[in-house]
């Protein structure tokens, strides 16, 4: 069963970025497209654990800080070299003005 | 310039290899993949100079390419001729210099915004800088990730003690291309060293091979042309180059890094900054801002000078001129003959906030005060 928690207020994130969420020991990233719509990743790059949430989202992409490995972060498919495994991803829903991620 | 000459008059053996004794004691002592130190920048400012943009690089590439052809163009015509030769020597700087800041930005995918643009002059900058696009990738995110830390980084390009034969020897690419041509021809006939599976995944290793070969078939082709034609001019086109027109990349490249501290994880301690003139900064694609570059990679090279504006109130300040840069590294590199340990330390300005200070009394190469 899918356990909602709430991450952020909407406004929180500006369009075509992304923030920092832990959650019982766990650090996601959750983004707004370009399309304002949200999304939910591991907060780690799978190459080197580097924040994601620091790093720059260009419409269905997010670069890691360190090496600049890109992700597509609503499939979670990484894009090449330096990363080579996937991000995990995380259903998302927005009620009431806040976001919701499902875990 | 302010300067606080650091390291005591010791000698720390250091094992450079990446699967050795100095490999397990930076992983043991937290070195390796350390968290470090970032000067603090506002998320909106940093996203402003993050943007990637096509424009600047589609002109830069433009001009460069552009440059090369016409350079080659008038070396071609005037061959067997002494008029030939400043045709030669720019086209010498724009292939076997240029082509390394290139290789660089592009690696990191930050020169374009369009990814394809950036992987095309990727493949062709490291052809001609004789670097195995697949194996370069890989050692080149290792050195981000663990900045001259010995054992883990691949790319120390002066190690301690000094070789400044090995050095002097750059400049001219001759120890250089012997030594990437070995190891092309090497991958080519499928084989990675220890080194090189240290740092490259196993599903890439395939790609590495393949490069490699597609890389040795060129030069093949071209010696081959070269014989037929019983002539060296295919050979000055392509392939010397890398040897008669590295000359800038080395004289940029060795500021990078050189007679600063290893073992840190501050890159203000371990990388500097060096104003330089237009025309070098157009070869170099701007990586004179070495310290904002290794703090901040995502940003791409058009907005190093804008960052290098936010950020200098917390760094060392920037050496005035490539001149100025090797008058303060020479004598520590001279010291550094002697005493391994030895490196210069930089006085920050009033306004930086202090040196990050773990690991700098590291017995794994201890550089400390």
């Amino acid at each position: 069963m899918t356990d909602w928690v709430a991450a952020c207020a909407e406004g929180d994130i500006d369009e075509e970025d992304v923030m920092r969420f832990d959650h019982s020991g766990r650090t996601f990233a959750i983004y707004r497209s370009p399309d304002d719509e949200y999304f939910a990743t591991d907060g780690l790059c799978t190459h080197e654990k580097v924040h994601l949430a620091d790093g720059l989202v260009m419409d269905d992409i997010i670069e890691c800080p360190k090496h600049n490995g890109r992700f597509n972060y609503k499939t979670g498919a990484a894009k090449g070299a330096p990363v080579c495994v996937n991000l995990a991803t995380y259903p998302v829903k927005v009620e009431g003005g806040q976001v919701y991620i499902g875990l | 310039m302010a300067i606080t000459e650091a390291g005591p008059a010791t000698t720390t053996k250091r094992d450079y290899s990446l699967v050795g004794e100095s490999t397990r004691r930076a992983i043991e002592t937290g070195l390796a993949s350390a968290e470090w130190y970032h000067t603090d920048v506002p998320r909106k400012t940093m996203k402003e100079l993050m943007q990637r943009s096509d424009g600047p690089a589609i002109r830069d590439t433009i001009i460069w390419i552009g440059g090369l052809i016409l350079m080659a163009a008038g070396g071609i015509y005037f061959w067997g001729s002494w008029w030939c030769v400043p045709f030669f020597f720019v086209y010498g700087v724009l292939y076997g210099s240029a082509c390394d800041s290139r290789w660089h930005e592009c690696g990191h995918g930050t020169a374009f915004k369009t990814r394809w643009m950036n992987d095309v002059v990727y493949e062709i900058a490291s052809f001609q800088v004789m670097r195995n696009p697949v194996t370069w990738r890989w050692s080149h995110a290792r050195h981000h990730t663990d900045t001259i830390i010995v054992g883990r980084d691949a790319e120390i390009a002066v190690m301690r003690p000094p070789d400044l034969i090995r050095a002097g020897l750059a400049f001219i690419g001759i120890l250089d291309a012997w030594g990437s041509l070995k190891t092309l021809g090497r991958n080519a006939l499928g084989n990675l060293s220890e080194d090189e599976k240290s740092y490259i995944p196993e599903m890439e290793r395939g790609k590495a091979i393949t490069a490699a070969r597609w890389h040795m078939a060129i030069y093949i082709a071209t010696i081959t042309l070269a014989l037929y034609m019983w002539s060296w001019l295919p050979l000055m086109i392509i392939g010397l180059p890398r040897l008669y027109g590295c000359w800038h990349m080395v004289m940029t490249g060795l500021l990078q890094h050189i007679g600063l501290a290893d073992n840190v994880i501050d890159h203000r301690l371990n990388s500097r900054t060096v104003y330089m003139n237009p025309i070098s900064r157009f070869i170099y694609l701007n990586m004179n801002y070495h310290v904002e570059h290794h703090m901040f990679p995502m940003v791409p090279y058009h907005a190093l000078p804008k960052l290098h504006e936010l950020i200098k109130h917390d760094l060392p300040a920037a050496n005035p001129s490539i001149w100025h840069a090797y008058k303060e590294a020479w004598p520590v590199v001279k010291r550094q003959l002697r005493y391994e340990d030895y490196y210069l330390k930089r006085e920050l300005p009033p306004t930086a906030r202090p040196y990050k200070a773990e690991f700098h009394d590291s017995p794994v190469g201890a550089a400390a005060e």
